[in-house]
């Protein structure tokens, strides 16, 4: 963990401009009688700290724990965080309630091929937006960020119609054609490319590289971070996305992970131990992802709100 | 910069033949098109039928025809409608300044450096990259009124009668407001975040040497500095608020009674469940409309501060 919390540090005061100086807050040199008064604001710090940590954790820990229980136990007065026996039955079960396997395959096979074409499409069309000049450009571009301000349920209607007209509905092709090619993975790649030096382009250039080369030889190996980061947004949420599948998937077969839990509750309203399981199941994935690359995730999110 | 503006300005002088402009475009484009064609086909097309459709009666069983403004006055006449819209103004309310406050709290907390800070910071992600269907499962059975945590906790500390959250209708709303929050806080923290970590040391340094005090610090140094941060993230909070749904369908569906319901279910609703296209869109074009109107009384009112 202690690698992983280094990392995020680092990547968050490389979001920053450099010109704020590192505090310290560890007793310097200062004085004893300032260091006593410091001594109390740190650990004041740290209770708010772990205040707000309790906050974070403990529907997570609850989540966890009611996983393991029975239906009674769950609501018992008071409250038992530790089951009296664990019911790792729980986790056995539930693959033969519902078929959860499925819905992982299908949610993971969405979210792969919309995170692919989303990074190949929005890195391509980044570079045209940050790096090439041509009449048009800037308009086009404000159409783009335009739409990320509008709320899908503005156009979901006209959306739904056009895939009807076109057989897509109930098929994996409905969402994979909406989600693709958003314009939050162009708009997050060229406030990258935009901080990418135009002297860099312009040597290659000089050196004959055509603007596809360049793209493909300069940038790409330069962007690799921030690729990182679109993409595990991006997969992040598909995985998670609930309203897309909701609309458009209405067999069981297609359904991903998050509406085969939904109906899940529907069916087995009173088996809250195997609701509880199933979401633990459902976060691991994202869970598992995070950790590994939540440097990544962080300073996409830094980036998308700087000013570029 | 100043590259830049050399180069337009050479580029205004004529010197760059129309040819190599042409060219320019062609490439250009040609980068642009792939990510355009899908842009353009599902959304920019969708967007602008969507307002088309608006002043046409439309269902599944009939052609597009011009009623003018006839689904407004149906829209206005229609109790549900106001019902939807006053949820979620309210939803809009209660979620923009909690969660405002609370990650920008958030991020000052976690601004200090600390050992084992970076544990904190990744811990208070974590319900943000939780999918909305565990989170609301979760505190549904958090906030049950029949031995669930949060009204245990209540009862501990003296409250009698704590509220019945999801299963009233005054307090239905609250609890998803509070869910959201909890969600939303560690996305926000981090924008907060690197808006925090781009204001100069010096700025605080001189604001002490005046001796300016704590809370001076705040509203007259970091609270500036962070206009444009806190415009962005305003502006992400009112589209996330208008456009609320899954969290209260999996929380609520809306219930109990109306007390929930939201325009979103209400554009789900008559357009993909009934087929009401075009009275649907009214709906949805008033939606679109409130978010415009608010973000852009947002901009004029950061413009003013920035002045």
């Amino acid at each position: 963990m202690s690698t992983i919390s280094t990392d995020l540090d680092r990547e968050l005061d490389r979001t920053s401009t450099g010109k704020s100086s590192r505090r310290r807050l560890t007793p310097s040199s200062k004085g004893t009688g300032r260091t006593r008064g410091r001594r109390i604001r740190v650990a004041a710090l740290y209770m708010a700290l772990v205040l707000m940590l309790a906050v974070v954790m403990i529907p997570f820990l609850w989540m966890v724990s009611a996983s393991l229980k029975t239906n009674n136990e769950i609501f018992a007065v008071p409250i038992k965080w530790i089951p009296d026996n664990f019911q790792w039955s729980n986790y056995a079960a539930i693959w033969g309630k519902v078929p959860m396997m499925g819905y992982i395959q299908n949610t993971a096979y969405l979210a792969v091929i919309i995170t692919g074409l989303q990074v190949l499409t929005g890195s391509f069309a980044a570079y045209g937006f940050a790096k090439i000049r041509f009449k048009g450009r800037d308009v086009l571009f404000m159409a783009y960020i335009g739409t990320i301000a509008i709320p899908w349920q503005s156009y979901m209607v006209p959306q739904y119609i056009m895939m009807e007209k076109m057989g897509l509905t109930n098929t994996f092709w409905s969402l994979i054609l909406l989600q693709a090619f958003g314009a939050f993975g162009v708009f997050l790649m060229r406030q990258f490319y935009m901080t990418i030096p135009d002297e860099l382009c312009e040597a290659a250039r000089i050196d004959g590289l055509s603007e596809y080369g360049i793209w493909a030889r300069v940038i790409l190996p330069l962007s690799k971070p921030a690729l990182a980061s679109l993409a595990l947004l991006t997969f992040v949420n598909t995985w998670n996305d609930y309203m897309g599948p909701f609309i458009y998937l209405t067999s069981n077969r297609l359904w991903t992970i998050q509406i085969g839990l939904q109906s899940f509750i529907g069916q087995y309203d009173a088996e809250y131990g195997m609701i509880m399981t199933g979401s633990v199941i459902s976060v691991i994935p994202i869970l598992i992802i995070f950790l590994l690359g939540q440097r990544y995730f962080i300073q996409g999110i830094a980036t998308s709100g700087m000013k570029g | 910069m100043s590259i830049l503006t050399t180069r337009r300005q050479t580029a205004a002088a004529g010197q760059r033949p129309r040819k190599l402009q042409r060219r320019a475009a062609l490439v250009g484009w040609s980068f642009i098109l792939p990510n355009f064609i899908g842009f353009a086909l599902f959304t920019l097309i969708p967007v602008i039928a969507g307002l088309a459709l608006s002043v046409m009666s439309w269902n599944s069983y009939s052609t597009p025809k011009f009623v003018g403004l006839k689904n407004f006055q149906t829209m206005l006449a229609d109790e549900s409608f106001w019902v939807a819209l006053q949820n979620t103004a309210l939803y809009a309310l209660g979620h923009i300044p909690l969660t405002l406050a609370v990650s920008l709290g958030l991020a000052m907390l976690m601004n200090h450096k600390l050992k084992g800070i970076g544990f904190f910071r990744v811990a208070m992600f974590l319900p943000y990259i939780t999918s909305l269907v565990a989170v609301a499962i979760v505190w549904n059975m958090l906030f049950n009124p029949d031995g669930g945590p949060i009204d245990q906790f209540l009862r501990l500390i003296g409250i009698a009668n704590p509220p019945g959250w999801t299963n009233s209708t005054a307090w239905a709303l609250p609890a998803v407001i509070i869910t959201s929050v909890w969600r939303d806080m560690g996305y926000y923290m981090v924008l907060y975040l690197a808006g925090l970590q781009a204001i100069p040391r010096e700025l605080y340094e001189a604001a002490e040497m005046d001796g300016a005090r704590a809370w001076q610090r705040f509203w007259n140094v970091t609270v500036p500095a962070l206009r444009p941060t806190t415009f962005f993230v305003m502006v992400m909070l009112t589209v996330a608020s208008f456009k609320v749904f899954d969290l209260i369908v999996v929380m609520t569906g809306g219930g109990p009674g109306r007390s929930t319901t939201v325009l979103s279910q209400l554009v789900y609703q008559n357009g993909i469940l009934q087929g009401n296209f075009g009275y649907s869109s009214a709906i949805s074009f008033t939606l679109f409309v409130i978010v415009l109107t608010v973000t852009l009384v947002q901009y004029k009112i950061q413009q003013r501060q920035e002045r």
